[in-house]
């Protein structure tokens, strides 16, 4: 992954927020977080349960609305509702926690849905994009089944099919392996792996830690709603800096 | 016997207009009662709470009273229809106010998850209610939706106090001349049974090929 760039200057920040804050009642959920994603960048964000982290993550397509400050995508602020919204979700993919196929449709028609609804693609051209799609995730005998008749780690990754069918600018991950039984995490984390080294601007929030020591260009570590510590990988897990890195990484490492 | 041979034309003509009205009935309350629900699910204060009031309304109302009123104090008012339309009108609205409650309930039942991915993707909110919301919906209530159509063709006799000559005003009309009450009601029960039994297989099927695996 070495030809990638680098954050800095020279790359355009795909996805921007600023001085971010959100509270749920009197919780604190997010704290001034501000944090620039490069296009083509593969960013981890880790931390302990409750930290924000995947409330961060669904703030970034707006399934979570913010208190204040500013979140920007390819240079665009985030649109409130409406239309312009639902444009701008289109363009960002996301993978969730416990899948969410939709459950009445096959496995072609849920990643075929968007294309032909959202995109006005014609049936046929959806049809066929959607085929290679599964066939790139390694489920395309699948494609005419349901989702409950496939494995976690199937579904997961015709989720990830269905994101991708979009051609999405970014694409979230919200602990897209946290409710797999663990031997299928390593099929979904292997597309995903794939993904990043084609170029995929992504944001991935995770337990895996050998995924972001592969995969990442830069590892974000939050903790009670702030960003704590962000580096790369071998710096993170090498040398962190903070105590509550220290303490997270021998909590997790210990066992 | 004969009484049923000699009357086989009006008889046959009879069942004629209660199938019509329950057809007729049925569909036009699952459209109007799908879209009652749409109302009542929307994001618009305005257009769920008049949603929230129609099914009030003809929860509440017997239906009856709602046939009374239609055919006799919608033509004091100007508005003339034949019978038989204005009976399949009020039948509908007031089923339809069923058919929503069913389905609404198929609502509470599709996870929040669905919704978020649709959004996520990229569909408008019309385009999530009206291509994962409302089919996993409906998939939910077969049954119930069902029941309600069953009611609805017990519910069409009543159009017969209202002049409507369907099965149970025809079946009172020929008890009339030949005095048989045992037998010809029964068999008014017996098609009756048979237009619910059909409805009910009908649904059982729908709802093992339309059921959701989960």
């Amino acid at each position: 992954m070495s030809e990638k760039p680098q954050n800095d200057a020279v790359a355009r920040a795909m996805v921007r927020l600023r001085a971010v804050d959100k509270h749920y009642g009197e919780l604190h959920v997010l704290r001034d977080i501000s944090l620039d994603i490069a296009e083509r960048e593969v960013v981890v964000v880790v931390g302990p349960s409750g930290s924000g982290k995947s409330t961060l993550c669904r703030t970034i397509n707006r399934l979570e609305t913010i208190d204040s400050g500013e979140i920007l995508l390819d240079g665009e602020p985030l649109p409130v509702e409406g239309a312009a919204l639902a444009r701008l979700r289109s363009e960002v993919g996301m993978v969730f926690q416990s899948f969410n196929l939709f459950a009445h449709l096959s496995i072609l028609e849920n990643v075929t849905l968007a294309p032909i609804n959202v995109l006005k693609m014609s049936k046929a051209d959806a049809r066929r994009e959607g085929l290679e799609l599964l066939a790139r995730v390694g489920i395309a005998d699948k494609a005419d089944r349901f989702p409950a008749q496939l494995s976690g780690g199937q579904q997961q990754r015709a989720a990830i099919a269905r994101a991708l069918a979009m051609h999405p600018k970014v694409m979230l991950f919200d602990e897209p392996t946290s409710a797999l039984d663990p031997e299928m995490v390593g099929e979904v984390l292997e597309v995903m792996t794939s993904l990043a080294a084609e170029g995929m601007t992504m944001v991935v929030v995770t337990h895996e830690m050998g995924f972001a020591r592969r995969a990442a260009d830069r590892v974000v570590f939050m903790d009670a709603g702030q960003i704590v510590e962000e580096s790369t990988p071998s710096d993170f897990f090498d040398n962190p800096r903070s105590e509550r890195a220290k303490a997270f990484l021998a909590s997790i490492l210990a066992h | 016997m004969e009484m049923i041979t000699e009357n086989a034309g009006l008889l046959l003509d009879a069942i004629g207009t209660t199938l019509l009205m329950v057809v007729v009935a049925g569909v036009g309350s699952l459209i109007l009662g799908v879209l009652v629900t749409v109302a009542r699910v929307s994001p618009i204060p305005i257009l769920r709470r008049a949603a929230f009031l129609y099914v009030q309304f003809f929860i509440n109302v017997p239906l009856l009273a709602l046939l009374l009123l239609a055919v006799f104090a919608l033509p004091d008012a100007g508005l003339i229809l034949p019978l038989l339309p204005t009976a399949i009108i009020v039948l509908t609205v007031y089923e339809s106010a069923y058919v929503a409650e069913a389905v609404r309930s198929g609502v509470n039942t599709v996870a929040v998850g669905q919704i978020e991915a649709s959004r996520a993707l990229g569909l408008t909110l019309w385009q999530t209610l009206r291509l994962v919301v409302i089919p996993q919906s409906l998939r939910a209530v077969v049954q119930p939706i069902g029941n309600v159509m069953i009611a609805l063709a017990m519910n069409t006799a009543l159009a017969a106090v209202v002049g409507v000559v369907e099965l149970t005003s025809r079946v009172n009309k020929i008890n009339l001349v030949y005095a048989q009450p045992i037998e010809i009601f029964t068999g008014a029960g017996i098609v009756y049974m048979l237009i619910a039994l059909a409805i009910g297989l009908a649904a059982g099927r729908i709802e093992r090929k339309v059921a959701i695996l989960r």
